[in-house]
């Protein structure tokens, strides 16, 4: 067999077998250049992964050539293979970025250890969208979330350690519900695998350990994807970790857990069970709604800058799983587009801020007053990504509410577009307070020297910039890579 | 009779439930850690017990047995030990570090600490 033969199973090896031996180095420069050695090959299988996928349908590897049902399937479709590309692109284009960034924020003799936990939460995201074994999902799902849990930690504000210790907390609540939903399916019909679970739920006829299945299930992932009201892990988490961390964080990890979600829905239970017999796209739409108008309020009041856009994320995941509920094809690729859109902008947004924190020492806004005149282009980026949080026309937010409308029209819900607009508006608000900190404001004296950001910082969080407008302007991969995946969801194609 | 006859959920239940409420209301952070610990424990039982059969033997296809026990719940379950270790050994680290930090390992007092957002302006 040939190398191409095995790409699903190197796509989660590589960084998977990058992290113990960035570990043996003990060499910051060696762990740094084998862990991008191998974040860059897991991208461009990703992007190979996606052409083959859109060019000749889904992959399927047997892991151990022990063929599914009884082994592990690793199984890439038109909707996993957009999310690896989107994981493994982030991560390509955040860890050049670490290298600059965690000299300022955490010890050198730990840098080693850093890269090494960037490629295991790396391989553990990967794996959660490439795997079509339920439990392994779930030892991906924690291979992750621990490693995420350290690189939070690693900030040297001393509240990372408790954020980093609440989000365990939650985190693990989370993934033993997901445990305790896989299990239940296990017991209703003998099987792990998620497509031959899907096929044997139908001939199940006790369906109330299905529906607690369902419940558990719902609830643990809702936590991981900080779903409001599940969301009070998030902005602590984000505020406090390292720069890189909060920028590879907030645009992958909450988006594969949305991922999760979409295959257990949809790919397992099937949307009739979960939306026609059940209220669940009444109850999602509420929270949905809840999320984008109360974390957005709260966004408002803050003064923490990174607390603030971590605030906005809950709301932008409300947006992606109003998608959900509406349960039709345009809704769907309104979800799967602003998974992309928004973990780009919010990559962006994260990796911009980093660059002022590591020029001007914090991110409050009374420290970031009169930024506008002293790192004008790093707050012009700033100011792009919270138009596209905004969603204005020329930014990929705009495309994603676009979808989102054009789905509520769909339905003949006219007084969720006006809800939609009017949570936009919301956007604005948090958005101009940056905007007035940044252009109305003399800078602090003491900052008034400061300059712009090294390249170092500044290339990685333009290329991000670059692809929140270049995904504004033209959709076809995002757009149609969605449609196709929502279109595979709904079961219209395979 | 059905009562019994599901007894092994009855004490998964009981298990998952003093684990969940240990984490919730307790303040000391190593005893949150205990009932996450407790909580995790009690997914093993929903695991294996089901995997037991009365009478049934270990998979080993020989003509005396006809019936087998499914050894697939241990081995997933190994798994998920290991991760429930990991777990707590992360969170007792996290702990140390916290106590150093603060010097306090009780909730209420520490976010008697955190009270006032200063926002992210770094400390010593």
């Amino acid at each position: 067999m040939s190398v191409a033969a095995h790409l699903p199973a190197l796509q989660v090896v590589l960084p998977l077998a990058a992290a113990p031996l960035a570990v043996l180095l003990r060499n910051r420069t060696a762990a740094f250049a084998l862990v991008l050695a191998a974040t860059w090959a897991a991208f461009a299988i990703s992007v190979l992964m996606w052409q083959q996928v859109a060019a000749s349908g889904p992959l399927s590897y047997a892991l151990g050539s022990w063929p599914p049902p009884w082994g592990i399937e690793y199984r890439v479709d038109a909707l996993s293979a957009l999310v690896l590309m989107l994981v493994s692109g982030v991560a390509a284009v955040v860890l050049p970025y670490c290298r600059a960034s965690i000299e300022r924020e955490i010890r050198r003799d730990n840098h080693y250890l850093f890269y090494a936990m960037f490629a295991l939460c790396l391989s553990g995201l990967l794996g959660i969208a490439i795997t079509g074994d339920a439990f392994n999902l779930f030892v991906f799902l924690e291979i992750s979330s621990l490693s995420s849990y350290v690189l939070i930690a690693l900030g040297r504000d001393r509240r990372a350690l408790l954020a980093a210790y609440q989000y365990l907390i939650m985190g693990t609540i989370g993934a033993t519900f997901i445990v305790i939903g896989v299990g239940l399916l296990y017991l209703m019909t003998g099987t792990l695998n998620l497509a031959d679970m899907s096929v044997r739920l139908q001939s199940v006829t006790s369906h109330r350990p299905v529906l607690a299945a369902l419940a558990f299930l719902t609830v643990g992932i809702s936590l991981k994807l900080a779903l409001f009201p599940l969301h009070q892990w998030l902005p602590n988490a984000y505020a406090y970790a390292p720069s890189a961390v909060s920028a590879f964080l907030a645009a992958t990890a909450t988006k594969v857990s949305v991922y999760a979600l979409l295959r257990f829905y949809f790919s397992v239970f099937g949307e009739g069970a979960v939306f026609k017999q059940l209220p669940m796209a009444e109850f999602m739409l509420v929270l949905a709604l809840a999320g984008m108008f109360v974390a957005s309020a709260v966004a408002i009041f803050q003064d923490n800058l990174k607390r603030l856009f971590a605030y906005s994320s809950v709301a932008q995941i409300g947006y992606i799983v109003l998608g959900i509920s509406f349960d039709s094809v345009t809704g769907l690729t309104a979800t799967v587009v602003h998974l992309v859109n928004h973990a780009v902008t919010k990559g962006a947004l994260f990796l911009l801020l980093g660059a002022v924190m590591a020029a001007m020492g914090g991110v409050t806004l009374a420290r970031v007053r009169g930024i506008g005149r002293v790192m004008p282009r790093t707050t012009f980026g700033i100011v792009l990504c919270g138009l596209s949080l905004i969603g204005v026309p020329g930014t990929a937010g705009f495309v994603s509410k676009w979808y989102l409308i054009l789905a509520a029209m769909e339905k003949g819900q006219w007084w969720l577009v006006f809800l939609i607009v009017l949570s936009s508006l919301l956007a604005v608000a948090y958005v101009w307070r940056f905007v007035e900190a940044a252009y109305f404001r003399a800078p602090r004296a003491d900052l008034a020297q400061v300059r712009e950001a090294p390249l170092a910082l500044a290339l990685p969080a333009w290329l991000m910039v670059g692809a929140t407008v270049w995904f504004g302007l033209d959709t076809s991969v995002t757009v149609g890579s969605a449609a196709r995946a929502a279109a595979m969801l709904l079961g219209a194609v395979p | 009779m059905s009562l019994f006859s599901h007894f092994d959920y009855w004490v998964m239940i009981f298990l998952a439930m003093a684990g969940l409420f240990i984490v919730i209301a307790r303040g000391n952070l190593i005893k949150k850690l205990v009932g996450l610990g407790i909580f995790q424990t009690s997914v093993y039982l929903l695991y294996l017990a089901p995997g037991k059969i009365v009478g049934g033997t270990a998979p080993i296809i020989d003509a005396a047995f006809k019936v087998y026990s499914n050894p697939l719940p241990h081995v997933l379950i190994l798994t998920a030990i290991v991760v429930g270790v990991a777990t707590l050994a992360l969170g007792l680290a996290l702990v140390v570090r916290i106590r150093e930090a603060y010097g306090t390992i009780e909730e209420d007092e520490l976010l008697r600490h955190e009270a006032p957002d200063a926002g992210g302006e770094s400390r010593p």
